[in-house]
């Protein structure tokens, strides 16, 4: 919404300052977003007169100008324009000055021959006009030597309001100076409108044709006939107005019902009378009808919309554009005036499904003021019988303007309660009385509160609280600390939300780097990943690559892995925990922590060693950190070989408390999955889902289960087994282990070798067994014992042999 | 000269002589060994007569004391000098880099960071955090919050759907405030919540990104009002920014679900590209918030003339630009590990109420 100071004060009489002004807006809730001060620009533009203007000797074309600019000498002027001449008072400006029109700044020049020292400027080159044909031409009485801007009345500060949606009321001019009045920064200037007399019947007829129960769309109609206007352009002060808001004027006609619009608030549609077949009808369009409105497109309408037709069909979208066909020009004579209330939400559907933004859509759909639909229409005919002569016809008038009003039962704590700040009645109702709501009193402590008509927005105490809160001013409510908990604060964040922050930090130490990747990725990224069903597909995505939502955090890492080896970063270390998303509902979203490594398994190259490159190893090593940090049991947890289809078919495993209870994986990232990303691999990945990993135990206290330690040394024991290269060390461990569960207390695999001295086809496999005596020092026979139990264990349940 | 003298003479001689452990050993196995020659002088005291073995046995044993002495110093003397040399060999250039450690490497995103921040002042001030899914249904994310069908309010949110598929009206949550319609429906007061999480909205610039994060705030019991929404503030975003005050402007806006609404502006100083908070005579509009609107507390299953309370909402990534200076917001997003390093944290950079919330 935008205004000028000017245009405020018709309706204020104040004498604040602008800057006052721009700050009490912002205070009481219209927030300035913008003080534009065209003159700012202009400062620097004089009037001057050319005294006389010769021909150029060099130049056909060219005249050389002696101007007064007001100082006592005149100034010589090389002007091109074809009605530079003896006499013309136009606008100067002497080097120095900055040409906004042109983007320079104006130098001292010498033009074939002869020295020029200022310019006579045109509209264009003052940015007052979008081209212009020579230079401004200024009435004989202008003042020589004033200030360009200031003399033309351009230093009017426009002010530019970001309204909010539920203040249809600051719309208008009218409305920004009453809540300014209320504030108490001056007073509203109430200027009555008077209806004007009909002269004659209007000849045309209106029907709102709708369904019971549908009158809604379309409940008042007011219409009215100006025969014998003359159109044409408006007044300069009215062009002037709508200039520096920003519109364009048109014609007379026209320019009255933009005007209205924003001094009002009230949108208002004119129709050339004689363009018009036929009475009007309101009604629903029909599929299949179109119109050519005023912006010059055709938009095909269904029956959703509510046109204006006649018997040629639609003339006009109600509350949103009128037509091509019926609009005013220069020719018209006779025009329809017509003011209506529309449907808010069918016109904000209607503007939303066509795309039509306008004046009249943006006040309609928030709410007009029902109870100014005939003063608008009055004031309407008044300034076209000003601008335009003409004699008007009498109203007509279908449907009538609602007459409910949202009236409030308050209690006058009510703004303590929610505001926390003591206002008194007297204080309030002053308030209120300002801004225009009747206030009844009902009892010592209640009123009944009547909103004004243009305030659509007021439905309940909360609204009379606000209202009262907001011109008094927010800043008038005292800080309060809000009651805290006695003592030591508690602790506040879940199991899972200890668990996402615990892994951020365990994998951070792990010296991986966290990303935080988009939600939704593309399709084909999604399909490689385990995703891409219809279900989480986006309905409008923003842009192709960002369609689906993600089923796992990483192809968004192996992305920002490729987009940085793209950088020339190719060793990659990244993290990400995250949620995911299996399907649409509340269940399908996890929460799941992933990691990648590329290349140098992020340490980088190194003079101590041969750098490796990352494996799967790797890989394993971050989730077992990982689960270790998080304090997960892994007594339980199996690794099996093989991983889902984005990870390499040989070099891969899946985590899990039991076939039913997969928590994640680890591996090498398939070529394919790669390929389908256009990353260059090897990846090693992993990936947890953090709500799959079992809870902990809860348990009454925080002791500790109690530290048994035995006063005997444990002793250790190699063993070298030849098993078949296919098997899996982790079978063999667990058969090693399980062989004396009481004895046996540590088995780890310290070698692993192929080669020469290992049959073909088998591998030996180096296992250190740690046995801890639990009452007496073993003999050398009990140890051979268990050695044996091992060596038999191993071989019935891995078939393994020893070396 | 006797041979004693000379024995002891040519004894010291190879004992200052030998080179190494080994000189010196076969040194002592000469004089002092079995068959040595100092072995041998005293073997010839048993055929001697008592006062001849008298001052003979004296002499011998002088000498046998000397040359042992002198090989133990010898000995010490040489083990010294084959640990210099030693040592010598063993130097190391110590100038080459070691390895790197993890914890050097490892960082935490700034949104991770700020998250915990948070988490650390709100969790003070008595508040859980809650968290909802991001897939939601209309009816959470919009009309229980008080936007009617088709008014313009919703078109102030550019809202993500999910293809019909996905079943009736899912979208992307468009705020965090469908984590209060939960908290609200789920719980009875008193409330004290933040909500923090990943929101979407369509809109792509240096300072919009189709996702994003925001944490709202929800207190609702019997008695609190704006006072105390004005206060939690101050202390929240003066305990954020860790200056000793913060200036906050409120002015009255709009928003479906709160009512009376506004929108706070925290004073600040800008110079250069750094913004100071608690000083200067600029505002920087920051949050906007306000006292939960009756709607919203009756369609959650509240009594509005019995609860009543407050709600805030503020964009995580842009309290971390804020804080720490990033200027575009799609940098967050696009994981480039320059960045990351940059502006990332350390892995033990813990927020604490007792250790600050940044080091």
């Amino acid at each position: 919404m935008k205004l000028t100071l000017s245009w405020l004060k018709e309706h204020l009489d104040t004498s604040a300052a602008l800057a006052e002004i721009v700050e009490t807006l912002t205070r009481i809730g219209l927030e300035v977003e913008h003080v534009h001060d065209p003159a700012a620009q202009l400062k620097d533009f004089k009037i001057a007169e050319i005294v006389e203007a010769t021909q150029h000797p060099n130049a056909d074309r060219l005249r050389v100008c002696k101007v007064n600019t007001g100082a006592p000498e005149l100034v010589q002027v090389v002007c091109g324009a074809p009605n530079a001449r003896s006499g013309l008072k136009s606008v100067f400006s002497a080097p120095g000055t900055y040409i906004p029109g042109k983007k320079i700044t104006l130098g001292k020049g010498n033009i074939r021959g002869v020295d020029s020292l200022g310019m006579m400027c045109s509209f264009e080159e003052l940015e007052l006009a979008n081209e212009s044909d020579g230079i401004i031409e200024l009435p004989d009485d202008a003042p020589v030597g004033e200030t360009y801007a200031q003399w033309a009345g351009l230093d009017d500060p426009v002010i530019e309001i970001n309204l909010t949606p539920n203040r249809p009321d600051a719309a208008g001019v009218y409305g920004v100076a009453r809540d300014l009045a209320a504030a108490g920064l001056g007073v509203l200037k109430n200027k009555d409108i008077l209806p004007v007399e009909g002269e004659f019947p209007c000849p045309f007829r209106v029907t709102l044709d709708f369904a019971e129960g549908e009158k809604h769309l379309a409940p008042f109609f007011g219409l009215r006939l100006v025969r014998g206007v003359k159109n044409g352009p408006s007044p300069s002060w009215l062009q002037r107005r709508l200039r520096e808001i920003g519109l364009r004027p048109i014609n007379a006609l026209v320019d009255i019902t933009n005007y209205l619009t924003f001094d009002r608030a009230r949108p208002l549609h004119v129709f050339d009378a004689e363009k018009v077949k036929g009475d009007l009808v309101v009604r629903r369009a029909r599929a299949g009808e179109t119109l050519l409105a005023l912006d010059g497109k055709t938009y095909e309408l269904d029956e959703s919309m509510v046109v204006i037709a006649d018997d040629n069909g639609p003339e006009s979208l109600a509350g949103v554009m009128g037509g091509e066909a019926s609009g005013c020009d220069d020719g018209t004579t006779d025009v329809l005036i017509e003011t209506a209330l529309w449907d808010p939400q069918n016109i904000a559907h209607t503007g939303r499904k066509l795309g039509i933004v306008t004046d009249a859509r943006y006040r309609f759909e928030r709410g007009v003021d029902p109870a100014f639909a005939l003063p608008g229409i009055e004031l309407a005919t008044q300034l076209v019988r000003d601008m335009c002569g003409g004699e008007a016809s009498e109203l007509v008038i279908a449907g009538a303007v609602p007459r409910e009003t949202c009236a409030v039962d308050f209690p006058w704590t009510e703004t303590a309660r929610l505001a926390g700040v003591d206002v008194s009645k007297a204080e309030a109702t002053a308030i209120l009385e300002r801004l225009g709501f009747t206030v009844e009193k009902t009892s010592e402590d209640r009123a009944k509160i009547a909103a004004p008509t243009w305030r659509p927005d007021i439905e309940g105490k909360a609204d009379i609280v606000e209202e009262i809160v907001r011109i008094l001013g927010v800043d008038n409510v005292p800080s309060t600390p809000l009651p805290r908990a006695q003592g030591v604060a508690p602790a506040v964040l879940t199991q899972m939300q200890k668990r996402a922050r615990n892994a951020r930090r365990a994998l951070a130490a792990q010296g991986l780097v966290e990303a935080v990747t988009w939600s939704f990725i593309s399709k084909g990224e999604a399909e490689a990943f385990g995703g891409g069903s219809a279900s989480l597909a986006l309905a409008n995505p923003i842009a192709a690559e960002l369609s689906d939502m993600r089923p796992s955090l990483l192809p968004g890492l192996v992305a920002a892995a490729g987009r940085n080896a793209a950088r020339g970063l190719g060793d990659q270390v990244l993290f990400e925990v995250g949620q995911i998303f299996l399907d649409p509902t509340e269940k399908g979203q996890r929460l799941a922590a992933a990691g990648i490594r590329r290349g140098l398994a992020g340490a980088g190259r190194h003079w101590s060693g041969a750098a490796q490159r990352a494996g799967a190893f790797d890989a394993k090593a971050d989730v077992m950190a990982l689960l270790g940090a998080l304090g997960v049991a892994t007594g339980g947890l199996q690794v099996v070989p093989g991983g889902p289809a984005w990870f390499h078919p040989g070099r891969s495993a899946t985590l899990q408390f039991g076939p039913k209870a997969i928590v994640g994986h680890f591996g090498e990232l398939h070529p394919r999955a790669l390929k389908a990303l256009d990353v260059e691999g090897p990846i090693a990945a992993f990936e947890i889902i953090l709500d799959n990993l079992p809870a902990p135990k809860a348990k009454p206290t925080k002791i500790k289960p109690k530290l048994e330690l035995s006063d005997l040394q444990p002793l250790s024991r190699d063993f070298a087994f030849i098993v078949d290269r296919a098997a899996n060390a982790g079978d063999l461990v667990k058969a090693v282990g399980a062989a004396d569960k009481a004895l046996i207390v540590d088995v780890s695999v310290f070698d692993v070798y192929e080669g020469v001295g290992v049959p073909e086809g088998k591998k030996s496999v180096g296992v250190a067994v740690t046995l801890q005596p639990r009452e007496k020092t073993l003999t050398d026979a009990e140890i051979e014992a268990v050695a044996q139990k091992i060596v038999a264990e191993a071989e019935r349940k891995c078939g393994a042999a020893l070396r | 000269m006797t041979d004693i003298a000379k024995l002891e003479e040519d004894t010291l001689r190879q004992i200052a002589e030998a080179a190494d452990e080994a000189g010196i050993e076969a040194v002592r196995l000469a004089a002092l060994g079995k068959k040595g020659a100092i072995s041998a002088l005293l073997s010839t005291l048993g055929k001697m007569s008592p006062e001849e073995r008298k001052t003979e046995g004296a002499r011998i044993n002088a000498l046998k004391d000397k040359a042992t002495e002198a090989l133990a110093a010898r000995r010490a003397e040489l083990a010294e000098a084959s640990l210099e040399a030693r040592l010598k060999a063993e130097t190391l250039d110590v100038t080459l880099p070691a390895a790197t450690s993890a914890l050097e490497r490892g960082r935490i995103h700034p949104i991770s960071q700020v998250m915990d921040e948070l988490s650390v002042i709100f969790a003070d001030m008595g508040f859980a955090v809650a968290e909802g899914p991001d897939i939601e249904s209309d009816d959470y994310n919009f009309t229980r919050l008080n936007f009617p069908e088709g008014h313009p309010a919703r078109e102030m949110q550019d809202t993500f759907f999910l293809s019909p598929e996905a079943g009736e009206s899912r979208l992307l949550r468009t705020h965090t405030s469908p984590v209060q319609v939960r908290t609200m429906l789920t719980q009875k007061p008193p409330i004290r919540v933040i909500c923090p999480g990943r929101v979407y909205r369509c809109d792509f610039d240096q300072t919009h990104t189709p996702m994003f994060h925001q944490v709202e705030g929800l207190v609702i019991d019997q008695s609190t009002h704006m006072g105390h929404l004005k206060w939690v503030l101050e202390e929240f975003l003066k305990s954020f920014f860790e200056v000793k005050g913060v200036k906050l402007r409120m002015r009255p806006s709009f928003f479906p679900f709160t009512e009376p609404s506004m929108e706070v502006d925290v004073q600040c100083r800008r110079q250069g590209g750094e913004i100071r908070f608690g000083e200067g005579d600029d505002w920087m509009e920051i949050l906007g918030c306000g006292m939960v609107h009756p709607n919203v507390l009756r369609n959650c299953g509240h009594d509005p003339d019995v609860y009543q309370g407050f709600a805030f909402g503020v964009g995580i990534d842009r309290l971390a630009m804020l804080k720490y200076g990033m200027s575009d917001l799609r940098a967050f997003f696009d994981a480039d590990t320059r960045w990351l390093e940059h502006y990332g944290f350390r892995p033990l950079d813990f927020p604490t109420l007792a250790g600050g919330l940044s080091s």
